[in-house]
């Protein structure tokens, strides 16, 4: 390990190790949190209980769902964009201030047009991920050398075979970091989409944990969201890593 | 050897200009009025001085652009922009492809040319010995030098048993004997391949070294204003560079490009 990376560590450990003994001296009472110990042994007795793996499994079934749809909508129109140059022009100042715009604001409204269920949530996962990958993407094209272009015309490729042999390869680290953003996007869109308005998933079980004062729920289950999501952006930056070694970039 | 039958490429009053988009700004002359004819098998090469318009002209006769005005006929076909089977280029920048290695690099082109799994694997091979690159077969080109990377990029044309090759300053990130070395083995490789080789150079002891026939370039609009005939035997390599005839040829050229270069930079130039 590096010496940031055990410094990182040695970082959070402090901070856990400190919550513990806040916990654990009652400086933190039981009502609001337990100490991190028996968060841990309350997320294994849920797992192994099972009463909660469906909300689980919908919940990551959909941010995934919405992720996918966003990586493959987001490189697709990325890749389009890259080539209507005025569309493009008109569209980049939308790009810029799209995270300014408050998208829950409008779940009432995906309600009335999607219905109740999965689709609103899996929309707005799908629509704060979305303009994360076409920006990242855009990106990754602006900065494709010329001459591997003009290497592949030389060779002949179709456009299509351009995309796949030479765009997509060439921009595959702009794609992954896109897709580090994306995933976040699509679990904060499906989380809290099914916080404000759903019957069913973790957002709702936490929400629901937390009107009952059932932290023995609560805390396992964010524990939970942040293990995933942790877990996945770290394959994510890992192989974000590798294509950069191996690229002469990291 | 002296050029006879039909050339192998032509091209007739040829201009480029460059419009900026939105028609801001001036327009660029980059080229011509130019004529040029290169003959099957023999090895051209074109000096001038910097931003005279060799890699315009280049791209020109790969079908990588379009002339403004003119013909550019290779074998008797028009390439207007098309680029055409049969015609291999090694760019003036580094243009091997960083996520595959030196071997999926050099056979990058393969697939489009329905070859035997065994034939393939034979070009690649051989490829990679000629240039050198055996040891580096499965390195990306990030673990490779500058030379080593542009050999890639050689090996990649090569594999594809072009009629006509194009390189743009293929040496240019090279050292000096380095340069000679690469040079022999270019040599080696026109007389095996028996592909008509057009190779612009900035250097003028490589182009006297290699060529049968050199152009020589003027400033920017670039034409061509002088071609020498070497006259070199076929099996010729580096050690020429000791032959009279060597400087000799060294000095026309640089006779025909003291004023260019001076035009090209701007340089008033010292009283003689
Ligand atoms: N796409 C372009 N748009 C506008 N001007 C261009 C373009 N490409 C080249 N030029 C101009 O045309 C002229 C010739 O350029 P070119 O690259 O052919 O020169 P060169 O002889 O290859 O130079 P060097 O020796 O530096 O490689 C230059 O003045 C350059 O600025
Ligand atoms: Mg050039």
């Amino acid at each position: 390990m590096k010496p940031a990376a055990i410094w990182r560590t040695a970082f959070l450990g402090a901070l856990v190790a400190l919550l513990e003994v806040l916990c654990l001296t009652g400086r933190i009472d039981k009502l609001t949190m337990q100490p991190p110990h028996q968060i841990i042994i309350d997320l294994l007795r849920m797992l192994s209980a099972g009463t909660l793996n469906l909300a689980i499994l919908k919940t990551l079934a959909n941010s995934f769902l919405a992720f996918g749809l966003a990586m493959v909508t987001g490189t697709a129109a990325a890749l389009v964009l890259h080539r209507l140059r005025a569309v493009r022009d008109a569209l980049d100042p939308l790009f810029a201030t799209y995270y300014a715009i408050p998208v829950f604001a409008f779940y009432p409204l995906l309600i009335i047009l999607f219905g109740l269920g999965d689709t609103p949530e899996i929309f707005i996962g799908f629509m704060l991920a979305v303009v994360a990958v076409i920006v990242s993407v855009l990106s990754g094209i602006d900065r494709i050398p010329r001459v591997l272009l003009k290497t592949a015309r030389v060779h002949q490729l179709s456009t299509w075979e351009t995309a796949r042999r030479v765009t997509l390869p060439c921009i595959a680290p702009y794609i992954l970091t896109g897709a580090k953003l994306a995933l976040a996007y699509a679990l904060i869109g499906v989380i809290g989409a099914e916080f404000i308005m759903s019957s069913s998933g973790m957002g709702y079980e936490i929400s629901f944990a937390y009107m009952n004062f059932d932290n023995a729920t609560m805390y396992p289950l964010i524990l939970l969201i942040v293990l995933a999501s942790v877990g996945i952006n770290m394959v994510l930056g890992r192989w974000e890593r590798l294509l950069m070694v191996r690229r002469g970039l990291a | 050897m002296s050029p006879a039958g039909r050339p192998q490429v032509s091209l007739r009053q040829v201009e480029k200009v460059f419009t900026p988009p939105g028609r801001k700004g001036a327009s660029v002359q980059a080229l011509g009025p130019l004529d040029l004819e290169l003959f099957n098998g023999e090895f051209f090469a074109v000096v001038g001085p910097s931003g005279c318009g060799k890699t315009t002209l280049l791209e020109l006769v790969a079908g990588l652009s379009v002339a403004t005005s003119g013909d550019v006929e290779f074998e008797g076909r028009p390439i207007a922009g098309k680029i055409l089977q049969g015609v291999g280029v090694v760019f003036q920048e580094d243009a091997s492809f960083p996520w595959l290695t030196v071997t999926d690099n050099i056979g990058f082109g393969l697939g489009k040319l329905r070859l035997s799994a065994e034939e393939r694997r034979d070009r690649v091979e051989s490829a990679l010995a000629m240039m050198g690159l055996t040891a580096f077969a499965h390195s990306y080109p990030a673990q490779l030098s500058g030379g080593m990377r542009q050999r890639v990029c050689i090996a990649r044309t090569l594999v594809m048993q072009p009629r006509l090759i194009l390189l743009d300053e293929p040496f240019g990130a090279l050292d000096q004997q380095t340069r000679l070395l690469m040079g022999d083995e270019l040599l080696n490789l026109w007389r095996k391949t028996g592909a008509t080789v057009f190779l612009i150079t900035h250097a003028l002891d490589e182009a006297a070294m290699l060529a049968d026939r050199i152009g020589v370039m003027s400033a920017r609009p670039g034409c061509i204003i002088d071609v020498v005939e070497t006259g070199w035997p076929k099996d010729r390599d580096s050690r020429i560079v000791q032959e009279d005839r060597f400087g000799t040829i060294t000095a026309r050229l640089w006779r025909s490009l003291r004023a260019e270069s001076m035009r090209a930079i701007g340089y008033q130039g010292v009283k003689a």
